[in-house]
């Protein structure tokens, strides 16, 4: 207790305060406007709508089944449900969501949303810089502002994306496969309601 | 030349008294004198606030501030910009003449104490014979600045924090001046003018500062650990606390009042290191003769921005200590050493010339040093503390 701790501690601080004017690997600092770090792959913000296809209004896989709407804490999404239907990617009638506005500035990026979105429409984006002058409306997007393609969801989320995308093509296969089923069912139907009318016709 | 540019202060300062009426001239001269100080001190305060910041950032292997101007110099200007713009706030059950004044007394009391420190040669404000003894009344005063503020903002925090200061200037008020007073008796004066002078000569190229003396190593070690408690600075940073007490006794200081705090904080620093200059390494002395035709000013300030440069390596080196640990230091381990310090002093002075009076004075230092750090601690409980009511 000669305050030899003391001297050994300072040689530290100074080998640290001298190391890191000559090797660069001592500062890892990133200089944030100018430099940036690609964000990690898990990274996540605020939830934003998957679309397919080129055009946003028409390919937005959302059916506003309004189970996010429900599910969420904080209740920051509003959705409005259309009155007519038209088919989604597996070719079913379904709503689609004449209104889908999240306020960002309740979100608590829980990713429950995307957690029970029976249809992956719904997912985390990784934009972080929202900063705005308008605190009402410039953190409330709407619909056009969420919805971004499948293919920016590829570049962001590359593994997730995948896996999914490869789950949207095996229930695409099956609702392909059952439609078909279906037509040749019916077709066979038609067929032996038709055999069944000569028949009758016969006797 | 040389001669000229070592004054060259003095010089203006005459030059531009020439200008009054032979009456005015003293007063024209303390005026100019009183200016120069007001003004470089606090310049030289917005420099080290980034110079601190900065280097405190490359002991934890940041970069530190580098945003305002070129590798962030202007930053204190943006700092002072908005200290000046924002609210000043005084709580509704505060006290209000008392939180007013307590800012104003501090910058006040330690601006006082530049008005004895010699800062070249020919360059004191007032050679005052007991100059020691007035330096150290008025950095005694910032204590009541201190329990001005805390007890003025009716806050908890506030009010622990300037108990806590005041318990811990007060402790080491006392080891401050007594390692203070060998010098004295070596040098047999109280003006600060004749301790330089004193320290000022050199034989066989090496300096008659005190630091090189037994007496004089343990005197400024005792002092250096006394002025990091009395200006209040890491590991000695209680009073502050802001891990425990948000920020002590300026808690409900906000705005400029705020930046006058903080600006009479480092000033005490500028004058504490200034003073332990010239009290041990000579003041504005050359360090070795060869290197006289540097101007004197621009030694006593580059050993002034030494001890500064210490005083932030400490920081960014040291944890704070609590409370008990900072008292048990003050009076148990600092007080006794000081007094024999004195004594060894006296034995210095009797010994006379010789080789005996070094190796006597270094041993009697040496082995209370050891006996004392290590017979301090034996039975000390040293590690974790333990909390009864928390097993």
């Amino acid at each position: 207790m000669l305050g030899e701790g003391i001297l050994k501690g300072m040689a530290e601080t100074a080998r640290n305060f001298f190391g890191s004017f000559v090797f660069a690997e001592r500062l890892t600092t990133v200089q944030y406007p100018e430099e940036r770090i690609a964000p990690f792959e898990a990274a996540r913000v605020f939830p934003f709508l998957v679309y397919d296809g080129a055009d946003w209004a028409a390919g937005l896989r959302c059916v506003s089944c309004q189970i996010c709407e429900k599910e969420c804490p904080p209740k920051c999404i509003f959705i409005e449900k259309s009155k007519d239907k038209k088919p989604d990617a597996l070719g079913k009638q379904q709503f689609y969501p004449t209104r889908f506005d999240i306020d960002i500035s309740v979100c608590m990026s829980c990713q429950i949303c995307v957690e029970v979105c029976p249809f992956d429409a719904i997912k985390m984006n990784t934009v972080f810089e929202l900063a705005t002058t308008d605190r009402f409306g410039g953190l409330l997007l709407d619909r056009q502002q969420l919805a971004h393609s499948n293919e920016y969801y590829h570049q962001i989320h590359p593994t997730e994306a995948t896996s999914v995308d490869e789950i949207r093509a095996v229930e695409k296969a099956k609702a392909d496969a059952k439609a078909k089923a279906a037509v040749e069912a019916a077709s066979k139907a038609a067929e032996a309601k038709a055999k069944a009318a000569e028949q009758g016709a016969q006797s | 030349m040389i001669q000229n540019l070592d004054q060259i202060f003095v010089l203006f300062q005459h030059w531009l008294v020439g200008f009054l009426p032979a009456a005015w001239r003293p007063m024209g001269a303390i005026f100019l004198s009183v200016l120069a100080i007001v003004s470089i001190f606090p310049a030289l305060f917005a420099l080290t606030t980034v110079f601190e910041r900065k280097g405190l950032g490359r002991i934890q292997n940041r970069i530190g501030p580098n945003r305002v101007g070129p590798f962030g110099l202007l930053q204190p200007v943006a700092d002072g910009i908005k200290s000046l713009t924002k609210e000043d706030i005084v709580p509704t059950s505060a006290d209000g003449v008392v939180h007013f004044l307590a800012p104003i007394v501090q910058v006040l009391a330690v601006f006082m104490g530049f008005a004895v420190l010699p800062m070249g040669r020919n360059m004191v404000l007032t050679d005052m014979d007991a100059g020691l003894l007035f330096y150290f009344s008025m950095g005694a005063s910032t204590e009541l600045s201190v329990f001005m503020a805390g007890w003025s903002s009716r806050n908890k925090y506030s009010l622990l924090g300037a108990m806590r200061a005041v318990a811990q200037m007060i402790s080491y008020e006392v080891t401050l001046l007594l390692s203070a007073v060998p010098v004295v008796m070596i040098a047999g004066s109280l003006s600060l003018t004749k301790i330089v002078a004193a320290q000022n000569s050199y034989s066989h190229g090496l300096p008659h500062w005190y630091i090189f003396t037994p007496w004089g190593l343990a005197g400024f070690v005792l002092y250096a650990i006394a002025t990091t408690a009395e200006s209040n600075r890491s590991p000695f940073d209680l009073p502050e606390g802001e891990s425990e007490l948000v920020a002590g006794y300026h808690t409900e200081y906000s705005g400029f009042k705020f930046a006058l705090f903080f600006l009479g904080e480092y000033l005490a620093m500028f004058s504490i290191s200034g003073m332990g200059a010239t009290l041990f390494f000579g003041g504005w002395a050359a360090p070795f003769p060869f290197l006289e035709w540097i101007p004197s000013w621009i030694w006593f300030f580059s050993k002034l921005m030494l001890s500064i440069f210490v005083f932030i390596w400490l920081r960014g080196t040291l944890p704070r200590l609590r409370q008990d640990q900072l008292m048990n230091f003050a009076w148990k381990f600092i007080l006794p050493l000081c007094l024999l310090n004195l004594l060894v002093t006296a034995l210095w002075r009797y010994l006379g010339e010789g080789w005996e009076r070094w190796v006597f004075c270094s041993l009697i230092l040496a082995v209370a040093y050891v006996l004392m750090g290590r017979g301090g601690m034996r039975g000390m409980h040293v590690g974790p503390r333990r909390y009864r009511y928390a097993e």
